[in-house]
Parts: structure tokens; C-alpha cells; sequence
């Protein structure tokens, strides 16, 4: 594998993991859309809640790919959002709605707005993923030459493979999104919600099976190269193995083993991308090889290295979140006690003394910036200011809640 | 990339009929995402500063002001997300020969950002549903990623626009970049370091007077108890240090920009001609010649530019016509961000030197009217800064390369999208509006100890389980 092929495979990690946990969100409002009757409102608390503390972390695995591919490809990127305009804005529109909706969620409080709230995030849920889709089948089925808006704004996305693409990203979401809300609610120990998710799950995990297959067929036929490569070895492969773990995943399901079947959903989904990926290999775009369409050697080299030194950050962090949402930390009674702390004694002269330090530093700063045109004195000017700023706010809020505090009359009486 | 690519241009400028309006759309999208940013930068700090208080006196009321703003800072944040996607989007589907020549160069600065995001994704949320739930100290610790996760954040993201205005870092052959040097096109670059720190001070001065304000608005109407006090307090003292700060920042920002932008420095004050010890004028109007009926003082463009009030100051007929941005746009929203600029520091030094001198809060109702109207007002300097920088970059979307008429799209239906867009972010206003009401109309009820916010019916999740 060159330099030149390593963002790309970023990108396909940013993408599996986008279609596993950003479908599953998706799909968990797929399944507050389809809820009926008195079980409604358990099924539509349950869903956000489950989604909650991930739900912003999973969506800016769109942003990674995103931004790897203008960095990296950034012909490649021109080309697609120029080209597919219609269903990638339709998408950005689902995505405003969707995070609105969900924003807004928790002050619902009559029947009416939360219905209202549900119906919106529900449709810009199963839209947003239906759009990107369309718009892979596009790219799959090399409906989108390079150039500005080169291709057709219409049948580059209104086409066999885009349609069924985007039908199997929808679907995929919600068996995804059962399989994770069964296992949640087993978790929780509501049991009657898990039995319904792992319903939900077999069933979805069977009709997602047959829009894979139809997708199979209808991209072998309509998407020209790729549709040929994705039934040659090595993309067959993973095909193969995508449905392996698919019928692994609803076993498993089946008996209850829902942790396990979390992983193996999201094997299949990945194995999906990776097939897609293979089949789609040499040429990103028509015409357009991955080696002709990267940035230059500096650009790779900066990108895979500042993505391996944000992994060391980040990796660590999502494993934390994560294993605090898995294990159940939150959803936990809260721990008695932990909210009382032993008052410690401040000192006012402390925080008098320390303001005007603060001043006279922040004084010195803004001189030295008025004086100093650039260079390593304005540099500490800047510095000066801006911690004479942060420390005398914290001096000053220190003193004054205190002073309320001790004289509330005053401040109380105007 | 092949000789033949090369030959056949592929994203040679089109002709596109809607320009004005694609320009408005990502207006539009960057009005909407950088107030709510503001929010991302100094909120967690301010709720950190509202722990660490909790931490030190053992104080209930502290905590439960943090509590409740966290909340508002993970809806915030949600929005935030939301928006800051839909730039990103428009970035290629307005702009593609822009993305497609300079990606490379510049893209960079948003991988990095990427990270930023990430972290502050995860530990706005170990924040947020961690009340309770993890041990004080441990819950203290895990706001800390977020403060600084805002800080590289804004770093990165302005690495890119300090590259618009500022490029460097590559060569552009035939309309292709060549030896791209991308970190020292984003991090050595003069504009970087005050188009930053500008920003990055503006995020407090915004957030802290907007969330004084509703306090302040309280005040007025006699809720006056000691929630309301340090709520009040907090926001008001930390914008009210930032924004005098703010005029020595700003002081140097434009002097970069009349070093290394003389046409945009001209067009905020509509310098026509050249001249030695040129004059500012207050209002009146740039005929495309000179400021008419405007109020002169004189020298003062030289004083404030090159701190000489002899220097000579380069006017916009140094270029041709057609490389000049539109100049009252720019006149006015500089005037404008200058103007609130001073009027918030006359609020924060009356704030100040009243409790210096007294002790105290200032008694006027007026003072606590002008808090209230300190609010709209920071975010009308705010948009009117990022319109005097971005305007004033016009016709160029990388300054002196690119003209942005040569970055646009070559897609039709743009003004289709301009309504879609305009509708969609009509109704997330309405609706951010409405939940921060809602959130503002749940009881306050500290419980000594406990320190929980009585939850309404269907709060927030992590607040809907512990209704003791």
C-alpha cells in the first residue's frame, strides 16, 4: 500500500464506523416512527436515552471523512459535492432537522409537541441516510466524472444503485439500531422492552439481508466496473464474509446474546464497506486513480501522522465514553453522598491581593502589545493579557459571590 | 496527477448566474454556527469556574447553576455540531474549485480540528450525564478536555481563514498548487495569532454578556436571590475583564491588517486616495470617491493603523476597481463592531470601578438595562467583526490567487437551496429559542446538599431519573 492509498483507508474506518453508530442513531428513530399504541412513549424514552451520551461523538465521524477526503483527495471531494449537490444537501437539510429535533427533545412537555418533535427527527432520520446513500451508489456506480458539476445533478443520484443503496443504509440503521437497543434495555433489566427490540431485530435483520442481496444484484447490473469487481475475488470476499456475520448477528440475537450480536452487526456493516472499497479499487472516480487524485507527499505525510497522534487522544477518550455508557455508569441511580463536599475556608484578602496583580499584569501585557509590532514581546504581551483576564475573573467572582454572600441586603435593595 | 488532467482543467471557472447568493448561503450558515460557537468556547468555562467554586466552599447554589447550564451547553453543543456540519458541507457544494485547487494546502487545518471535536464531543458528554455519577473530583477533571478542546478548536479552524487572508505555504502553477507546505501555511502565518486571539476573547465577551443579560432581565423584574446573583456575576465579570482586553487586541489586529492588507484597511474607513496622516470618518457614506457627510478625525486612521498619526496610508486607488472589496459593507460593520466594542467597555467599567470602590453591584436599574441590551449587542459586534474580515477579503477567496467568482460551484439551483436553507435555520432559531425558555421556566429549587434542578416533566435524561 503507497502514502497515497493511507488516507483512503482512514477514510473507509471513518465510514464503517459513521454507518455503525451514526445508523444506529439513525435507526433508533427509525423505531420511535414505527412504535404504536401504549408501548410508545417507553419505546421513544428508551431510544433517546440510549442514544444520548454518544449521539454528538458518533456524527463527527462524518465530519473525519469528510475532511480526510478535501485534504487528501481534494479533487476527489470537489467533484462528488459538486456533482451529487441535490441529494448531499438534501442530507445537510435532514441533518439540521435532525440535530434541531434532537436538541429540543428533552423540552417537550405536552403530547402535541412531542409528537411534532418525534415526527421530525423520525423522517430526518430515515432521509439524511437515505441521501448519503444514494450518493455512494453514485460514486459506486461511476455516475460521477471529475469536474465542476460535470456529471448529471440528477441521474448521478436518481438511479438503480443509488436507490437501493440508500434503501440498504436506512435499513442497515434500524437492525443495527435494535440489535444495540435490545442488548441496552437486557442491560437496563427492562426486560419487555428487550423482547421487543429483539423482535424488531430479526425482523429487521432478515428484510435487511434481502435489500442487501437486491443491492447485490441491482449494483452487479447497473454499476458497470464495480458491479463486475464486486463479484471477483478479493471484494467477493468480503461480501461473503459481510453475510457470514449478518446470519451470525440474528443467532445470536435469537439466543438472547445481544453483546455479542452488537459486534458481529457491525462486522457485516463494515465488511459492506470494505467490499464496496475493494470493487471500487484502482480508480476513486472515473478515470481518476487514487494515485492521481492525492495531494502531495508533504499533505499525505501531515495528515496520517496528525490522524495517528489525534488517535492517541481520541481512542482513549471513546473507549472511556463508551465503556461508561456499555457498563451502565449512566443510567445508574445516581450515587448517594458523592454531591456533599466538605466547605473549605477561603481567604478575601487572598482574592483582593490576587486582583490587583492580575491588573497590574494585564496592564503590562496591553502595553507591550500597543508597543510591539510582532516578536517574541508581543507574544508575551498577548500572554500577559489574556492571563491577567482569566485570573482576574476568577479573583473577582471569587470575592464578589462571596461578598453577596455575606451581604445580601445590599446588593438586594436597589 | 496526468499531464492530460492538467491539459483538460477539469475545474476551470464556470459561469455561474447566482454567486450573490451562494455567498449569502454561506453567510447565512457562518451567522448561524459562530454565535453558537461562542457558546462552545466560554461556557464550559464558565460552568468549570461554577465547580471549582462548588468544590471550594461546599456551597449548593454553585452547583446547581452549574448543573442546569451544562445542560444548555449540551443542547448548545447539539445545534453547534449541526451547523458546523452543514459548513463543511457547503464548503464543497458551493465551493468546489476553491476545495479542489487549495484543499491540500489548507485541509489540514480541519483535520486537526476533526479531533478537537471529537474530544469535545466525548467529554461534553462524560460531563453532562456524569453529574451524580462520577466522584466530584473525577467530574471537575472531565470538564477540563472540554475548555481546551474549544481553544485548539478555534485554533485550527482560524489556521485556515488567517490562510484566506494571508496564503502562503505553496505555488500555483497554471491553476494547480505545487510544493505545499501545509503547517507552515496554517501555523506560520502572521494572521493566525490576532485573528485567534481576537476570536477566541470575543467568544467570552458574547457568551458571558448573553447569559447576563437574561440574568440582568431577571434583576429587572425583582428575581433577585442568590442564584440569580452569581449567575449574574460569573458572566458579567468575565466579560467584563474581556472586553477592554478586547480593544488592545484589536489594536494589533488591525495594525496586521494594514501591513499586510492595505485595501481591506482602506475600505474600512473608504480611503479613497493615498495620503499621509489620514483621517477617520464617523458614518456618512463611501461614494466610490470619498466619505460624504461623515464626521472627520483627523489623523486618526494613521495613529490607529501604524501608531504614527503622520503615517502614510495606502487608499483603495493603489488597485484596480475590480479588485476592490464593497466598501460601505465593510465601513459600516467595522464602525459598528467598534462602536458596541466601546459601548460594552463602557458597561464593564462601571461595573467594575463600582465594585472596586463600593463593594457592590451597581443599584441603577439603567446599568441593568444596559447588561440587557449588552447581549444582542456582543453578537451584532460579533457578525459585524467576521463581516468586516470576510467582505474586506472580497474579490479574493484566497487573498491575491483566487477570486471567489472563480471558486464557485458550477451546479444550478442555488437560490432553491438559499430558500430551503433560510426556511430550515427560521426554524431552528424558533426553536433554540423556545427550548432555552423552556429550560429557563423549570423551577429553581436548590436543595441544600443535594443541589439537584427539580425536573420538569420530560427534562433532559440525566435530570429526569434523580427527581428526588
Amino acid at each position: 500500500m503507497s502514502l497515497a492509498e493511507v488516507p483512503l483507508v482512514l477514510m473507509l474506518v471513518g465510514l464503517s464506523a459513521y454507518a455503525v453508530l451514526g445508523g444506529a442513531d439513525f435507526g433508533a428513530a427509525f423505531w420511535q416512527l414505527a412504535a404504536r399504541g401504549e408501548r410508545r412513549s417507553v419505546l421513544r424514552e428508551h431510544a433517546y436515552r440510549a442514544i444520548g451520551p454518544v449521539w454528538e461523538a458518533n456524527h463527527v465521524w462524518l465530519v473525519f471523512v469528510l475532511v480526510v477526503c478535501w485534504t487528501a483527495y481534494p479533487l476527489v471531494f470537489a467533484s462528488i459535492f459538486s456533482t451529487l449537490t441535490i441529494p448531499l444537501f438534501v442530507a445537510a437539510l435532514g441533518i439540521i432537522l435532525r440535530g434541531t429535533a434532537y436538541a429540543v427533545h428533552a423540552g417537550t412537555a405536552r403530547e402535541i409537541e412531542r409528537r411534532a418533535v418525534d415526527g421530525v427527527f423520525s423522517l430526518s432520520s430515515i432521509l439524511t441516510p437515505f441521501a448519503l446513500g444514494t450518493a455512494v451508489g453514485a460514486i459506486a456506480s461511476g455516475r460521477v466524472p471529475v469536474g465542476n458539476a460535470s456529471g448529471d445533478l440528477v441521474t448521478s443520484w436518481l438511479n438503480p444503485s443509488s436507490l437501493t443503496i440508500g434503501c440498504l443504509a436506512v435499513a442497515t440503521g434500524g437492525y443495527v439500531a435494535a440489535v444495540y437497543l435490545a442488548g441496552d434495555a437486557a442491560r437496563a433489566g427492562l426486560d419487555d422492552v428487550a423482547t421487543a427490540f429483539r423482535m424488531r431485530a430479526l425482523g429487521a435483520g432478515a428484510v435487511t439481508g434481502a435489500v442487501a442481496f437486491s443491492a447485490l444484484a441491482v449494483v452487479a447490473v447497473d454499476a458497470g466496473r464495480v458491479g463486475d469487481r464486486l463479484l471477483e475475488w478479493p471484494a467477493l470476499a468480503a461480501v461473503v464474509a459481510s453475510a457470514a456475520a449478518g446470519l451470525a448477528t440474528l443467532t445470536l440475537v435469537h439466543r438472547y446474546r445481544f453483546e455479542a450480536a452488537r459486534y458481529g452487526a457491525s462486522t457485516a456493516v463494515a465488511c459492506v464497506v470494505l467490499g464496496w472499497a475493494l470493487a471500487q479499487r484502482p480508480e476513486l472516480l472515473p478515470g481518476l486513480s487514487v494515485e492521481e487524485a492525492a495531494a502531495g507527499r508533504p499533505t499525505l505525510l501531515a495528515t496520517v501522522v496528525s490522524v495517528a497522534v489525534g488517535a492517541v487522544v481520541v481512542v482513549p477518550a471513546l473507549a472511556l465514553l463508551f465503556g461508561l455508557v456499555l457498563r451502565g455508569r449512566f443510567d445508574r441511580q445516581p450515587a448517594a453522598g458523592v454531591a456533599h463536599v466538605a466547605p473549605k475556608r477561603g481567604s478575601r484578602g487572598r482574592a483582593a491581593s490576587q486582583g490587583r496583580i492580575a491588573a497590574g499584569v494585564g496592564v503590562a501585557g496591553g502595553g507591550m502589545m500597543l508597543v510591539f509590532d510582532g516578536g517574541p514581546f508581543l507574544a508575551i504581551g498577548v500572554l500577559a493579557l489574556l492571563a491577567a483576564v482569566a485570573f482576574g475573573s476568577l479573583a473577582l467572582v471569587a470575592a464578589a459571590v462571596a461578598d453577596g454572600q455575606a451581604d445580601e441586603s445590599s446588593v438586594g435593595g436597589c | 496527477m496526468s499531464e492530460l488532467l492538467l491539459a483538460a482543467a477539469p475545474f476551470a471557472p464556470v459561469d455561474q448566474g447566482y454567486l450573490f447568493e451562494a455567498r449569502q448561503m454561506q453567510a447565512l450558515s457562518f451567522a448561524v454556527h459562530i454565535p453558537i460557537v461562542c457558546f462552545g468556547i466560554a461556557f464550559p468555562a464558565f460552568v468549570l469556574l461554577l465547580e471549582g467554586l462548588w468544590l471550594r466552599s461546599g456551597d449548593p447554589v454553585y452547583r446547581t447553576i452549574a448543573k442546569r447550564w451544562s445542560k444548555v451547553m449540551l443542547a448548545l453543543f447539539a445545534v453547534g455540531v449541526v451547523t458546523g456540519t452543514i459548513l463543511s458541507f457547503e464548503l464543497g457544494l458551493l465551493w468546489p474549485s476553491f476545495m479542489a485547487t487549495f484543499g491540500e494546502v489548507f485541509g489540514l487545518g480541519f483535520t486537526l480540528e476533526a479531533f478537537s471535536f471529537f474530544t469535545e464531543a466525548i467529554f461534553i458528554a462524560v460531563y453532562v450525564y456524569g453529574w451524580d455519577r462520577l466522584s466530584p473530583r473525577a467530574h471537575f477533571l472531565a470538564g477540563l478536555p472540554i475548555v481546551l478542546a474549544g481553544f485548539t478548536g478555534s485554533l485550527t479552524v482560524i489556521s485556515v481563514n488567517a490562510w484566506m487572508n494571508d496564503p502562503s505555504g505553496f505555488t500555483l502553477e497554471r491553476g494547480r498548487v505545487t510544493d505545499v507546505r501545509p503547517l507552515s501555511a496554517l501555523f506560520g502565518n502572521d494572521f493566525l495569532w490576532h485573528e485567534l486571539v481576537h476570536m477566541y476573547v470575543a467568544a467570552f465577551i458574547v457568551a458571558g454578556f448573553l447569559t447576563a443579560a437574561v440574568y440582568a432581565f431577571g434583576w429587572l423584574g425583582g428575581r433577585r436571590g442568590r442564584y440569580e446573583l452569581v449567575a449574574l456575576v460569573v458572566p458579567l465579570t468575565v466579560a467584563a475583564l474581556a472586553a477592554p482586553a478586547q480593544i488592545v487586541v484589536g489594536d494589533w489586529a488591525a495594525r496586521s491588517v494594514a501591513r499586510d492588507q492595505p485595501v481591506k484597511l482602506a475600505a474600512f474607513e473608504g480611503l479613497h486616495r493615498t495620503e499621509s496622516g489620514a483621517p477617520v470618518h464617523l458614518g456618512g457614506w463611501y461614494d466610490g470617491d470619498e466619505v460624504r457627510y461623515g464626521l472627520p478625525l483627523p489623523r486618526l486612521l494613521s495613529l490607529l493603523a501604524f501608531h504614527d498619526p503622520d503615517a502614510r496610508v495606502e487608499g483603495l486607488e493603489e488597485v484596480p476597481a475590480a479588485d476592490r472589496p464593497p466598501v460601505n459593507v465593510v465601513r459600516y460593520s467595522f464602525q459598528t463592531m467598534v462602536g458596541i466594542g466601546f459601548l460594552l467597555t463602557g458597561i464593564s467599567a462601571v461595573y467594575l470601578l463600582v465594585w472596586l470602590r463600593r463593594r457592590r453591584l451597581p443599584r441603577s436599574r439603567w446599568f441593568y438595562r444596559a447588561v440587557v441590551a449588552a447581549g444582542p449587542l456582543s453578537v451584532v459586534a460579533l457578525l459585524a467583526g467576521w463581516i468586516t474580515t470576510e467582505v474586506g477579503r472580497q474579490p479574493w477567496v484566497v487573498y491575491g490567487h483566487m477570486r471567489t467568482e472563480e471558486a464557485v460551484t458550477g451546479a444550478s439551483g442555488i437560490p432553491v437551496g438559499y430558500a430551503s436553507l433560510v426556511l430550515v435555520y427560521a426554524g431552528l432559531l424558533a426553536a433554540v429559542v423556545w427550548i432555552l425558555r423552556r429550560l429557563a421556566r423549570a423551577p429553581v429549587d436548590p436543595e441544600p446538599g443535594a443541589g439537584g434542578v427539580a425536573p420538569m416533566p420530560g427534562a433532559t435524561r440525566p435530570e429526569s431519573e434523580d427527581g428526588r
